[in-house]
């Protein structure tokens, strides 16, 4: 508190010199999330972009059911909310009357990977022109922290306490990279919100998956490998550096499919 | 001598105390308070003058409770 004087006297707090605050797309309210989540990080980049490239009142967002189901109360724009795993048909019914808007999806591992995957996979087939963003925190956050598709071999879940046994409860399913061979499918990649650089990655991802859709080029598929501190029964520090040490090697960052043709193996290869 | 200087804001009200800032941040600006806040977190504050106005602290806090200034300032 000593310093206060310093910096009183540089009068450096003046609207002119703000550098960054919080955009007012996000609804000046607590968000629900757990300290740490990722979440709101992800929804802050997303109203970043949508503020950027001034398309707040052309845009609809579809949010799911899991934690993120609120998400139409933070985020200042037309929202809708789906029935479990549903977000991408119904994104296909709203883009398809409103074909001038830009109409994205945001939805957890739960919701996307499992009870939804048969709409996932089938607006990816069809290419509609929209964008999904995957939160994967490779488990159920909303509802306990139960095992999800996502869920790591050997990780321990509410459902899972012994750790994923892929011989009994089959291998996690990386939709990502599932999707990203369907012909409907043009930009595909896997960021992370956790450090500011992968903040900033996440965000110029997000642009250009709009960005894609102004130009009506087909599907964008964001994956955001993301915390569940709570879900994972860690502080939120340690939850990213589990992250980093155990979701990363297996769920690799980086792009996957781009301009329509998939990166090529040896470039998204790394530690397995 | 022209230098440029940064600042942060922090509601502390609306922190919930996660830390990450604090990761974030290259010059340890941050630190976490002793009290709370009235919802009980204990919260994030700013604790020596080195801040850059880089912005990390504030893109990285899940609750956009960060508001960053940064300017040019004269100093002999
Ligand atoms: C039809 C239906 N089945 C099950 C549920 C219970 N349920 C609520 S959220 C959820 C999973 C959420 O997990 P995820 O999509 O990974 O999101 P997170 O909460 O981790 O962000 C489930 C199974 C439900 N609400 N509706
Ligand atoms: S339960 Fe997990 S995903 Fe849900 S808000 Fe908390 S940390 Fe985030
Ligand atoms: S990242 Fe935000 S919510 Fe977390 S401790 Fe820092 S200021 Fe508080």
């Amino acid at each position: 508190m000593i310093m206060e004087d310093t910096f009183a006297k540089t009068e450096i707090h003046k609207p002119e010199n703000i550098v960054y605050k919080k955009t007012d797309l996000m609804v000046d309210r607590p968000l629900s999330y757990c300290p740490g989540c990722g979440h709101g990080t992800a929804h802050r980049m997303l109203m970043e972009v949508i503020e950027e490239m001034n398309i707040q009142d052309k845009t609809i967002g579809v949010s799911p059911v899991g934690c993120s189901v609120l998400a139409y109360d933070f985020l200042n724009i037309d929202m809708l909310g789906a029935a479990h795993g549903r977000a991408p048909a119904l994104a296909t019914a709203i883009k398809r009357m409103w074909p001038n808007h830009f109409v994205f999806t945001y939805q957890g591992d739960g919701d996307l990977a499992a009870i939804g995957t048969a709409e996932t996979i089938h607006a990816c087939n069809r290419g509609e022109n929209i964008t999904i963003i995957f939160i994967n925190n490779g488990i159920y956050g909303m509802t306990g922290g139960q095992m999800a598709p996502t869920t790591l071999p050997g990780m321990r879940s509410s459902t899972s306490p012994y750790g994923r046994d892929v011989a009994t409860m089959g291998h996690p399913l990386k939709i990502t990279e599932l999707v990203a061979h369907l012909p409907g499918v043009y930009y595909v990649t896997r960021q992370a919100v956790h450090t500011p650089n992968h903040v900033r990655k996440t965000k110029k991802a997000l642009r250009k998956a709009f960005e894609l859709q102004k130009e009506n080029k087909g599907l964008s598929f964001i994956e955001i490998v993301s915390n569940c501190n709570s879900g994972w029964k860690m502080t939120p520090v340690q939850s990213n550096k589990w992250m980093e040490d155990n979701m990363f090697p297996f769920y690799q960052l980086g792009d996957i499919k781009v301009d329509g043709k998939l990166v090529e193996k040896k470039e998204i290869a790394g530690k397995e | 001598m022209a230098k440029i200087k940064g600042d942060i804001v922090i509601n502390t009200e609306r922190c919930k105390g996660c830390e990450v800032c604090l990761a974030a941040c290259p010059f340890t600006v941050i630190a976490m308070s002793k009290e709370v806040n009235s919802k009980g977190y204990h919260f994030a504050m700013k604790v020596n003058g080195e801040c850059t106005g880089c912005t990390n602290c504030a893109l990285v806090c899940p609750d956009g409770v960060i508001t960053v200034y940064r300017a040019k300032v004269t100093t002999e």
